[in-house]
């Protein structure tokens, strides 16, 4: 199957992206490209396969773990915050979203 | 001294050190220089000099009181993913242009605990996404073998650092291939670790289940020192590091496998060689200097036996679907609100983030965005996303099959030698399927290692692979030692390293 033009831009609706005018098809044509790579997968019988979705998980004597929820970060936000693109008095600025 | 300081590699910059023939502060003056004079290969992204000779001072003051660190004094680049507190972090986008961090990351907490001191920050693909060096939004980086060829990607800058002597050793991360294959298209040794060796943590991340870290250095003892000091537990700060102990990795590199003699110290090495590796779709130059290297190995009492990999090629779909779709996720984070790009002109918050994101991201980190969202979306999880997790699960698999017979599994590292700059930019599908001798291990997270083994066409270098199990950095190391201590191929210079 391949994506239409229509699809990809509900996509970059979802992702917050926008795709220029001009750059659209060519974005739409390498993406179908790809997805001729993909239907090859359809080939392989993988009825009463588990998805992999951490290698940990096919390793011996390995397991995932969590950790406790406890602060392990010393409180640094002035550094934190030196990278912000607006803020003033240790907020981030955003623009007005209820009016 | 035989040699010029930028010709010692990690071990010999730090003896030489410990030995006061030299100060840290003297290597690294001579570093910076070569790198400044060298800079139109477009390694770094980054010097800061003072930083850099701030750090060399510490080392040597700490040399004068008598202190012992395997790296104390050798300057290392890192790849700029990496985040660190005294040098900005783009991760080669435009995204995070002028980046500093509050933190370094653990991988880069570790070495500087370790004694190493930063020379700088290396190109790489944007957010890691490439195989080139091309992607970066700060320019190409040039391979030291041609400047009309890439380096490789992502960790491309790395790669031509080391291979061009402006440092001895570098990090790099591999997701998908991004530390085997630069170095294989510069000549130099890299290796990444079992997913979950190196902590993630303080790397800007790409794909969360494939990122490893590891190092790049123009021998394998010299990927030894590094990757011992930048492996290890850190529990509290990435989930999934694992919790199992580092053995030394540089101790006892020398000796025969147990069992084996001086004359055939790999006596009993079982190499697999999956016969999807050596199929038509490798050149034929890649495939004789493989062979000669795998001859040499044979040489040294190693036996070869044939395994299969048979979904190699599925490696490729299944890689191109997992890796967007975590990236789409993990790059949500560039709002442009906390960090990053914000842009100057946006109606609503929407159309903030709208704005910010489109200007901020090239257009392969676009693509995989897209696509990514595309295989996460209803009505295609299933379809695409847990399809290929599934296949994921069945190349695990067929590996530990392979490891029934064998000890190491050997092949290419990529089919051809190093392409022209410009020939697969507009075509990234041409670019995957370039990948696809190094994907089957990332899905794993086995890990893999690049060493040099001649040169291929043009004269340009090519790079065995060797991929281990689990955990077992070690004997792929160790392999690659002894192919070293008998050949001298990781020796040859390129002419991209003269001054």
């Amino acid at each position: 199957m391949s994506l239409s033009m229509q699809e990809l831009e509900r996509i970059a609706q979802l992702a917050r992206l926008r795709l220029e005018p001009q750059e659209a098809p060519r974005m739409l044509d390498q993406i179908n490209g790809f997805f001729e790579l993909v239907e090859r997968m359809n080939a392989v019988d993988t009825q009463n396969v588990e998805p992999l979705a951490h290698p940990a998980a096919v390793m011996r004597d390995v397991a995932l773990r969590l950790r406790a929820d406890v602060v392990s970060e010393p409180n640094a936000r002035e550094l934190n915050m030196q990278n912000a693109p607006a803020a003033d008095g240790g907020l981030f600025l955003v623009p007005k979203v209820i009016e | 001294m035989s040699q010029d300081i930028h010709d010692w590699g990690v071990a010999e910059t730090a003896s030489q050190i410990a030995a006061k023939h030299v100060s840290a502060v003297e290597v690294a003056q001579h570093m910076l220089q070569r790198s400044q004079q060298l800079a139109d290969n477009g390694a770094f992204l980054s010097l800061q000099v003072e930083s850099t000779l701030a750090q060399a001072r510490a080392a040597d003051a700490q040399i004068e009181s008598g202190a012992k660190l395997p790296l104390l004094g050798v300057p290392i680049a890192h790849k700029d993913v990496f985040v660190t507190r005294d040098w900005p972090t783009t991760a080669g986008s435009r995204m995070l242009s002028g980046y500093m961090s509050p933190f370094d990351a653990s991988v880069v907490q570790r070495l500087a605990e370790q004694g190493v001191v930063t020379l700088g920050k290396t190109n790489c693909d944007e957010f890691a996404m490439g195989s080139a060096n091309e992607n970066s939004a700060y320019g190409v980086a040039r391979n030291p073998w041609d400047a009309s060829r890439v380096p490789g990607g992502s960790s491309g800058g790395s790669a031509v650092a080391v291979a061009a002597r402006m440092v001895a050793g570098a990090t790099g991360t591999d997701t998908g291939g991004s530390i085997r294959q630069p170095a294989a298209f510069c000549g130099i040794t890299g290796i990444k670790p079992t997913y979950g060796r190196c902590s993630r943590y303080g790397m800007v991340a790409y794909a969360s289940s494939l990122d490893q870290a590891g190092p790049m250095a123009r021998s394998a003892e010299d990927c030894a020192w590094l990757l011992e000091a930048m492996m290890g537990p850190d529990l509290d700060r990435d989930s999934t590091s694992l919790d199992v102990p580092v053995p030394s990795l540089r101790a006892h590199l020398e000796d025969p496998r147990e069992g084996a003699d001086v004359q055939k110290p790999l006596q009993g090495l079982r190499i697999g060689l999956p016969k999807e590796f050596f199929a038509e779709g490798c050149r034929a130059d890649v495939l004789s200097a493989v062979k000669a290297g795998l001859a040499e190995l044979e040489k040294l009492g190693a036996t070869l036996v044939d395994v299969s990999l048979p979904l190699t090629e599925l490696a490729i779909p299944a890689y191109y679907i997992i890796a967007p779709a975590e990236a789409s996720s993990n790059l949500s984070r560039f709002d442009g609100v906390r960090y990053g790009h914000r842009a100057d002109h946006f109606e609503d918050l929407v159309d903030m983030y709208v704005q910010s994101r489109s200007q901020g991201f090239g257009p392969e980190v676009q693509r995989r965005i897209l696509t990514g969202t595309y295989v996460l979306s209803h009505g295609y999880y299933d379809a695409y996303y847990l399809k290929a997790q599934r296949i994921r699960r069945l190349i695990a698999q067929d590996f530990q099959k392979a490891f029934a017979t064998c000890d190491v599994i050997a092949g290419p590292v990529a089919p051809t030698v190093a392409w022209a700059l410009g020939e697969k930019s507009n075509d990234p599908v041409s670019q995957y399927l370039a990948d696809i001798f190094t994907l089957p291990a990332s899905l794993s997270g086995l890990p893999g290692m690049s060493v040099p083994v001649g040169l291929g066409e043009h004269g340009l270098p090519v790079g065995l692979q060797l991929i281990g199990n689990y955990l077992d950095e070690r004997t792929l190391l160790h392999t690659a030692h002894h192919l070293q201590a008998v050949t001298d191929w990781h020796l040859q210079q390129p002419q991209g390293a003269k001054v």
